[in-house]
């Protein structure tokens, strides 16, 4: 069990990895093989991270260094620096793992039935286990290279996934997504550089620990802060954002968002632990607050004369991300005050609770649009009507998940979203106002496709979706009403650990090489 | 400190106590309505055939996109869907936060 | 002044290939473009480790007149290269996987014109 502990952050990644290139071998022997593994892998993955979160919640933050002989030993006898890649897990970043592994466990499961056999299933499965390697890898490593490259491989692993089925509008969505986002990469490796040729570092840490925010450095924050805005959809950089999740198979859209989130932990890493308090924090913060302003108000607007179900939901994955923005920029714009630890963790508990909460619903809504489409084989809201008569459990489903993304009790939504009104409205009262404004506007725009797809008479003669769908789903709604039931304890337990190992950079710096 | 306290409990009794109104409600109207002409949906005088009665997702809220024209041709005009526009917003947004760095610096 | 071409080689290139992104509307334009960006980029890395007069990482092919007492000033860190190693194979991918969707758009649209590929949109 020790063992397990200290390697699993290793093993994290390298087990998806490799099963990822097993997958063809094995969908040469047979099918039910092929799924089997694949949801094995999934759960397993799933618990180690279960795992690893109760280590670290107990025992405090992980380090592993790749290659070795004693992973705890970060710096090599005779030398000063970390100079082998260094994993390095805190509560955030477990927190944002969690995320990642539950979402892609719910896809794989998903993925069982709604993805039809003989068009490469087991590449599908490949390229999944890639997507998990990317996000878990942006979240435990501790090596600014190292994010570059992981960020890289859920780029092209999400392009060749939204591509998948091969048809209309598919080659376009992924042809725009691959290109921003290689781009942006770019922009990435190109700060990493930045970096190497000041500091001669790439630890993480190390970097933070020396960095002096000359005029160099600031060329590299504005190139990270603006591609890590672009990859987590945050307005006006968001025109990707509909096009990819759009086209993309209904599981792997919930990916698309996941993975979305994990380059917005990326943000929040760069800006709280890379920069800190050396950077102008109230000018970041303030763009931060910017952002998530334009993000909800455009994404929502923009959501409401939709004609496609899962573009409108495109837009509104947008709006939520400018609630997190919003509550963590507010975070950031106080950070080192002493208003910080009156109100500005709240708004940063807000923030990030709303990451997982996001998650959630998000996935549960995109998995109710999959159902729709996997009876009508359609996505336009206009050739909708009447669904309620005989998709029953579905439609039951999509009233949850849509009253949780507008934010009414007794759901999810609500629990964070009242933190985050209640902790800006400090700031400035405008703030939540509009924040408020946006929410009625959801409601709004998803009382229109309720409407239009579920009520009026009977038009399709359709059927119920499979069991194993419906089960998909159900999980999350449970989790939706738990979440929504108990906030206080997943707040103290999960979302203010993560919330404490981002404000406080010292902990994340003295954890190597003391 | 600072705690912000959502009680669920209280929001369920209040929810269970409106269902109980809106069933007393409901129980003491007529038992023996069966509905009548009046229910019935119509169209410029005829009655309406089943497949008109639902009005489809583009004439909700034809009024509030109608009465914010302005503000939604703008976003079209945005939202042009060329790729090359796509990656030169982004260039922007990049050169706005560098430029922006700078000058705080400056100020300060 | 002979030290800074290569980086002035780098701003060049990186100007080069924006401009063919953002103001070419062929999308193998767009392709050649993000390939040029990202030779200035991986250019810069390399420019990066170069050390005048440094010798190769490799203990067993040293230089006779070398002593250990030099090896901290006299050898190159073998990083910078690694990393541009990583990049060019990232960027194959990715350089494989875009043409591998022009492809299917020209199947698909029967045009490469930017202006024209644009049905997702609004």
């Amino acid at each position: 069990m020790n063992w397990l502990i200290t390697h699993s952050p290793a093993l994290l990644i390298l087990l998806p990895l490799l099963s990822a290139f097993l997958m063809p071998l094995i969908d040469k022997i047979s099918k039910k093989a092929r799924n089997f593994f694949a949801v094995i892998i999934f759960i397993i993955v799933e618990i180690l991270v279960i795992i690893l979160a109760l280590d670290i919640l107990k025992n405090g933050m992980h380090v592993y260094a790749i290659g070795e002989r004693n992973p705890l030993q970060t710096i090599p006898t005779q030398a000063v620096v970390p100079i082998r890649i260094v994993l390095q897990i805190d509560a955030m970043g477990i927190f944002m793992g969690i995320i990642s592994a539950t979402v892609c466990l719910s896809a794989c499961i998903y993925s069982l039935a709604y993805i039809e056999e003989g068009r490469g299933k087991g590449k599908f499965y490949t390229l999944l286990l890639l997507i998990l390697v990317g996000m878990l890898g942006m979240e435990f490593t501790g090596d600014i290279f190292n994010l570059f490259v992981f960020y890289e491989i859920l780029s092209i692993a999400s392009a060749a996934l939204i591509v998948y089925s091969r048809k209309g509008e598919a080659s376009e969505g992924a042809f725009k997504f691959l290109v921003i986002s290689s781009i942006s990469a770019l922009f990435i490796l190109f700060s990493v550089a930045l970096f190497y040729g000041e500091y001669d570092l790439l630890n993480i840490a190390y970097l933070a620990k020396n960095i002096k925010y000359t005029h160099i450095d600031k060329i590299a924050l504005a190139l990270l802060v603006s591609a890590f805005a672009m990859k987590c959809g945050s307005v006006p950089m968001h025109f990707w954002c509909p096009d990819a999740y759009s086209v993309a198979p209904s599981s792997i859209t919930a990916t698309l968002v996941a993975g979305s989130q994990a380059s917005l932990y990326a943000l929040f890493r760069v800006c709280f632990t890379l920069y800190g308090l050396k950077l102008d924090s109230q000018l970041i913060g303030g763009i931060l607050i910017i952002f998530g302003l334009l993000s909800m108000f455009v994404g929502v607007t923009m959501a409401i004369p939709q004609k496609d179900i899962k573009r409108l939901m495109a837009y509104h994955a947008i709006s939520q991300t400018g609630y997190m923005l919003l509550g963590v920029g507010a975070g950031f714009y106080l950070l080192g005050k002493p208003e910080f630890e009156i109100y500005g963790i709240k708004a940063m508990e807000g923030g990030i609770f709303h990451i997982i909460n996001h998650a959630m619903y998000k996935g549960l809504l995109f998995l109710t649009a999959g159902a729709i489409f996997y009876r009508l084989k359609t996505r336009n809201l206009n050739e909708m009507g009447g669904l309620a008569h005989t998709m029953k459990y579905t439609s039951v489903f999509f009233i949850i998940g849509a009253l949780a993304i507008a934010g009414i009790p007794p759901f999810n939504g609500f629990a964070s979203k009242l933190i985050i009104y209640e902790s800006v409205y400090k700031i400035s009262p405008i703030l939540s106002i509009i924040a408020m404004l946006v929410s009625i506007l959801t409601l709004a725009s998803f009382v229109k496709v309720f409407y239009s797809a579920f009520m009026g008479p009977k038009i399709h003669d359709v059927r119920e979706v499979p069991k194993s769908m419906l089960i998909g789903m159900g999980v999350l709604t449970f989790v939706i009403i738990f979440f929504g039931l108990f906030p206080q304890y997943i707040v103290n337990n999960l979302v203010n650990p993560a919330v404490m190992a981002l404000a406080k950079q010292a902990g994340y710096l003295s954890a190597i090489g003391g | 400190m600072y705690e912000i306290v959502w009680e669920p409990i209280i929001w369920i009794i209040s929810f269970v106590i409106i269902t109980i109104t809106v069933y007393i409600i409901r129980a003491i109207g007529r038992v023996d309505y069966r509905g009548g002409e009046e229910e019935k949906p119509f169209l410029s005088g005829m009655e309406a055939p089943k497949e008109k009665m639902h009005i489809s997702a583009s004439n909700v809220y034809w009024g509030f996109i109608d009465a914010l024209k302005g503000y939604y041709n703008s976003m079209k005009k945005i939202h042009s869907g060329v790729i090359n526009d796509y990656v030169s917003w982004f260039m922007l947004i990049t050169a706005i936060i560098f430029i922006s760095l700078f000058l705080y610096g400056v100020i300060k | 002044m002979i030290y800074n071409i290569p980086f002035l080689t780098v701003v060049a290139l990186i100007a080069i290939g924006m401009y063919a992104v953002v103001f070419r509307r062929n999308l193998m334009k767009i392709a050649i473009g993000i390939t040029i960006i990202e030779s200035g980029v991986n250019l810069f890395l390399i420019t990066l480790g170069y050390r005048e007069g440094g010798i190769a990482p490799i203990f067993t092919n040293l230089p006779p007149d070398i002593t250990p007492a030099d090896i901290p000033e006299k050898m190159v860190m073998p990083v910078p290269q690694a990393l541009t190693l990583t990049s060019i194979v990232i960027g194959v991918a990715v350089l494989a996987l875009i043409l591998a969707f022009i492809i299917k758009i020209y199947k698909e649209y029967g045009t490469l014109d930017a202006k024209e590929v644009r049905r997702l949109r609004e």
